[in-house]
């Protein structure tokens, strides 16, 4: 799925880029009156095999190695570049989009089009098939490079957020005895506390220990909140019921221990595991619980360079 | 090793979220507990597990499972299906009981919790 969406990235940029983005604008070119018998030195030194010959900056042919040839199998001393070269030249214009450049690649075969400014009619640049390909590398990168820093930003800016004091609150209704939404509001959180840029540790100690409290809230009451809070140094989930309480706050936190019906324990709930999962991936809980009134149960976790626990 | 050559190997029936087969098994866990499984799979885990409600969709996305293996051919409630197609989540059915698949799995060279 990853190479699709790459893909698309290459055939956006295609479309988006223009032909002078990435075409070669330091040309070697030659003028009408260059001699013919210079043409080999400047092929050799440039390592090319043509060039566009350019009369007061506006192109008028190219010159090619094969006309090179041609130029000294017919042993005419004193021709000049004006008199051998192509005159019918096919050209690309820079404002012309990437994809032109691709299609004319494609279609004739030739291996570069020279690049003429569409106004003046000046040649600018030449591009090759190399140089359509780095192009949309390089944009690739920049892109790439752009994210990252948008990225690493969206990071700063909550960082900057809590630093002044600020706190951020999330709040989240929870349906009791209703197993169908079980989990809903711990992945909603998760995805809230993951597009904040939280490290990914963190995200998933907050997740767990926000499920299991859910959860107990949908098995054992008639339904709750939770409440979320983001400071600086901490992040704290406080869930609150309604009813109807914890007796025995001690038996509840050893592992194993569970009131839950038979039912409920057929789903895989209602192990006994529950509290003693959020007290390990937290840095602090606290029970506060009146039978018949309800539960309040405060999980708080160190961000700060906290604990890498569960 | 891939969720896809560990299908073919198993020869389990995909049901759901079949564009996720290229994702990496790190390991594997087997459970009916949820809060068991929480506690204990880690990330890119397997799960072999007999529950087909759509909680089990829940907790392999919290602790962002590779997927889920339903033993003894128990097929998913259709609730769980619709949820693992929204959670990107893959589920596999196998006709043999949880020893078997679990004994398959770790002839694979998959191991669980011990690392």
């Amino acid at each position: 799925m990853a190479q699709d969406r790459k893909t698309t990235k290459t055939q956006e940029l295609v479309y988006e880029m223009k032909v002078d983005q990435a075409m070669t604008r330091d040309v070697v070119t030659v003028g009408p009156e260059t001699p013919m018998s210079r043409l080999r030195e400047v092929f050799r030194e440039q390592r090319i095999s043509g060039a566009p010959v350019v009369d007061d900056d506006r192109l008028v042919g190219i010159i090619s190695l094969e006309d090179f040839i041609e130029w000294l199998y017919a042993r005419e001393e004193n021709s000049v570049v004006g008199a051998k070269m192509t005159t019918d030249v096919d050209i690309l214009f820079g404002d012309e989009p990437l994809v032109h450049a691709v299609s004319r690649f494609a279609e004739s075969g030739f291996g570069r089009f020279a690049v003429v400014d569409r106004a003046s009619g000046r040649l600018v640049g030449v591009i090759t098939k190399g140089d359509v390909v780095a192009g949309l590398l390089r944009k690739l990168e920049v892109d790439y490079h752009e994210e990252e820093v948008h990225r690493y930003q969206a990071g700063r800016l909550l960082e900057d957020i809590l630093a002044v004091g600020t706190t951020l609150c999330f709040e989240y209704q929870v349906e009791g005895q209703n197993f169908d939404r079980g989990g809903e509001s711990a992945s909603r959180l998760k995805r809230t506390l993951k597009g904040l840029g939280l490290d990914p540790g963190t995200v998933r100690r907050v997740a767990i220990a926000a499920y299991e409290a859910e959860m107990n809230v949908i098995v054992f009451t008639d339904g709750g909140r939770i409440d979320v809070r983001i400071d600086r140094d901490r992040i704290t989930v406080d869930v609150a019921d309604s009813g109807p309480g914890i007796p025995d706050i001690e038996k509840a936190l050893q592992p194993g221990f569970s009131t839950a019906p038979q039912w409920v324990r057929d789903l895989g709930f209602g192990a006994g595991m529950g509290l003693d999962n959020i007290r390990n991936c937290s840095d602090d809980l606290e029970i506060e619980s009146t039978p018949g009134e309800g539960t309040r149960v405060t999980i708080t976790f160190l961000t700060g360079g906290a604990s890498e626990a569960g | 090793m891939k969720l896809a050559e560990v299908v073919d190997e198993l020869d389990l029936k995909v049901r759901t979220a079949g564009g996720a087969l290229e994702r990496e098994v790190r390991g594997g866990y087997a459970s009916d507990l949820m809060s068991d499984v929480i506690a204990h799979a880690e990330p890119g885990y397997l799960w072999v597990t007999l529950q087909i409600h759509q909680n089990v969709v829940a907790v392999a996305s919290l602790k962002e499972l590779a997927g889920i293996v339903l033993v003894n051919g128990r097929e998913p409630e259709e609730a769980t299906v619709e949820r693992a197609e929204s959670e990107n989540i893959p589920i596999m059915v196998s006709p043999l009981p949880a020893f078997d698949v679990i004994g398959q799995l770790y002839g694979l060279g998959m191991a669980g919790g011990t690392d």
